[in-house]
């Protein structure tokens, strides 16, 4: 066992996932600090989606530690994950398409009260959580679609959404993987200054290849490749290290 | 509009037997049974995602169980439908830990397997079941007093139990956990993610669906008074899928719809056609190509674009 090190949001110790000969994460350990906003980079293929899946539990490493403000989480599941303060948005979108924007928003909040299990009272009823996730909503921008169904929405109003399902659950720590992908530049400065309000105490770790936009929003920078942690540390002393331009970058 | 339709249906369905004769009161009754059985089903298949192909043994056993309390074990009415409730529950509980370690096709081989057994059991287990046989003699119960011996008052019977089955499986489905459950049928990661625990929403629904699934066995053994191992076969269980699918899974008044279309085609076609099973597939057929939903909401999208073009 290791020590306690209490004063980390986010610990991943030597962690390794094959897939059959792939090794797509070899030894990768982490200390994220509370309210860091780490930024994880690395070319396609680097593993940095497998890894997130490993730390919201969709997958279990096959050897090494995962912990979460000092509690080991590496055997729990997802939703047990959930409860402990992890939220996380995906690469890929998944929201519910059929459902209205705010009963997306709702189910998030629904996640984490007891009343999720109640099996006489219509969802409709409980109007403080529908107030809650208006109120979301409002945050990113979009309570005027609030009654529309999610497939009526454009791309980059659904990336929005996603962020708004993962914030309506008051994380204590954010997983926002590729929040930026495929947006305008319009939406891109949309959706990061909405990254850039979420409250200090919020851990995020993010996802990101558009690095222009990324950087300014990362403190910390983590670059992966071949599933190994190449660089680690300060922004700025990684983006200057030899290393990163030689794989990130291009040379 | 929905308030209007359903008290003209309230109306109907009260006054039916002063109107038509026995043979169409027993029909109605029959309609009941099976449409409480594709409702529990459609818990499963609609509303959860999980296509059960071995949904008959919950109706088998409770209607085994009612069966041999009463006739061979000498037990009340009360005794055996409460323990005959109490046994379909606890089996789903147990055959649910077994079905849902997997999904989808898993899932559907899994229960169909399942159920297989169950009527395995019921043939070959002829001292008990009687086999082939099956069980004849039986008497139907008397609640309160009240004799259900004619085809009337049957039909009150069966009609109240439907009413509150359909009502218990409406609010079940529009409660905050139903949310749950169809939000773990559509995306069962995320759902996961946002701190639900999809595997214990699926077991809750599968014991929930045999709980109903049972009732409707009850109420079929009393019907029938009569009980053979056909009724744990995989056909029943896939008439009852037919039903659920032909009138719209997912919504509350499709099964109960395609149920009673299934037993309709069932009891008249037979008397005309010997391959009624042929002519069951050439609706089912028109029906997945002309309202791939279903006939609830095709209907219901057709009245819309009417209601569209008139306005």
């Amino acid at each position: 066992m290791t020590a306690p090190s209490s004063d980390l949001a986010l610990e991943i110790i030597e962690l390794n996932k094959a897939f059959g000969g792939l090794k797509v994460t070899q030894g990768v350990s982490l200390s994220i600090r509370p309210g860091e906003r780490r930024l994880i980079i690395g070319p396609n293929g680097a593993g940095k989606t497998t890894l997130f899946n490993q730390i919201s539990g969709d997958m279990r490493p096959n050897s090494g530690r995962i912990r979460l403000f000092d509690e080991d989480v590496t055997t729990l599941a997802p939703y047990q994950r959930a409860h402990r303060g992890l939220s996380r948005t995906y690469q890929i979108i998944t929201l519910f398409a059929g459902d209205t924007l705010e009963h997306n928003v709702t189910l998030g909040l629904l996640g984490l009260l007891p009343s999720r299990w109640q099996m006489w009272r219509p969802l409709s009823s409980y109007r403080h959580l529908a107030e809650d996730a208006r109120r979301t909503l409002d945050s990113v921008g979009l309570l005027h679609l609030a009654d529309h169904p999610v497939s009526e929405l454009a791309y980059g109003e659904k990336r929005r959404l996603e962020l708004a399902m993962a914030m309506a659950q008051k994380p204590r720590v954010l997983l926002l993987d590729e929040p930026l992908a495929g947006l305008s530049d319009n939406e891109r400065g949309t959706v990061k200054s909405l990254i850039a309000s979420i409250p200090k105490e919020v851990t995020v770790v993010m996802i990101e290849h558009d690095m222009d936009t990324a950087l300014d929003l990362a403190e910390t920078v983590t670059l992966l490749n071949y599933g190994r942690v190449i660089v680690d540390g300060e922004r700025d002393t990684v983006i200057a290290d030899e290393r990163t331009r030689e794989v990130y970058l291009g040379a | 509009m929905k308030w209007i339709a359903s008290a003209v249906f309230a109306a109907v369905a009260l006054w039916l037997p002063f109107f038509v004769g026995d043979f169409y009161i027993n029909l109605a009754s029959q309609i009941f049974i099976a449409a409480i059985f594709a409702l529990s089903l459609n818990l499963l298949v609609g509303f959860g995602g999980m296509t059960s192909l071995g949904h008959a043994s919950y109706l088998g056993v409770a209607a085994y169980v009612s069966a041999l309390m009463t006739s061979r074990y000498g037990f009340g009415h009360g005794t055996a439908a409460l323990i005959s409730i109490l046994g379909t529950v606890a089996m789903a509980a147990f055959f649910g830990v077994i079905a849902l370690r997997a999904t989808g096709l898993g899932f559907l081989m899994i229960t169909l397997a399942l159920s297989q057994v169950l009527w395995g059991l019921a043939y070959r287990m002829s001292d008990v079941t009687n086999g082939d046989n099956g069980i004849t003699g039986l008497t139907r119960p008397a609640p309160f007093g009240i004799s259900l011996d004619s085809a009337a008052s049957f039909y009150w019977f069966a009609l109240v139990v439907a009413i509150i089955a359909f009502v218990m499986m409406a609010i079940f489905v529009s409660s905050s956990f139903g949310s749950s459950l169809k939000g773990v049928r559509d995306q069962p990661r995320r759902m996961a993610a946002l701190g639900f625990n999809p595997w214990m929403i699926r077991w809750i629904t599968f014991v929930y669906a045999g709980f109903w699934g049972g009732v409707a066995g009850l109420l079929y053994v009393y019907y029938n008074k009569y009980i053979h191992p056909t009724s744990l076969s995989t056909t029943s269980s896939a008439e009852a899928l037919l039903g659920v699918i032909a009138g719209g899974s997912g919504t509350l008044a499709g099964p109960a719809v395609g149920a009673a279309i299934v037993l309709l085609l069932k009891n008249y076609a037979s008397a005309y056609v010997e391959r009624w099973n042929m002519l069951l597939g050439v609706v089912f057929l028109f029906i997945v190509l002309v309202m791939p939903t279903g006939i609830v909401p095709g209907l219901q999208q057709l009245a819309a674009r009417f209601r569209g073009r008139w306005s």
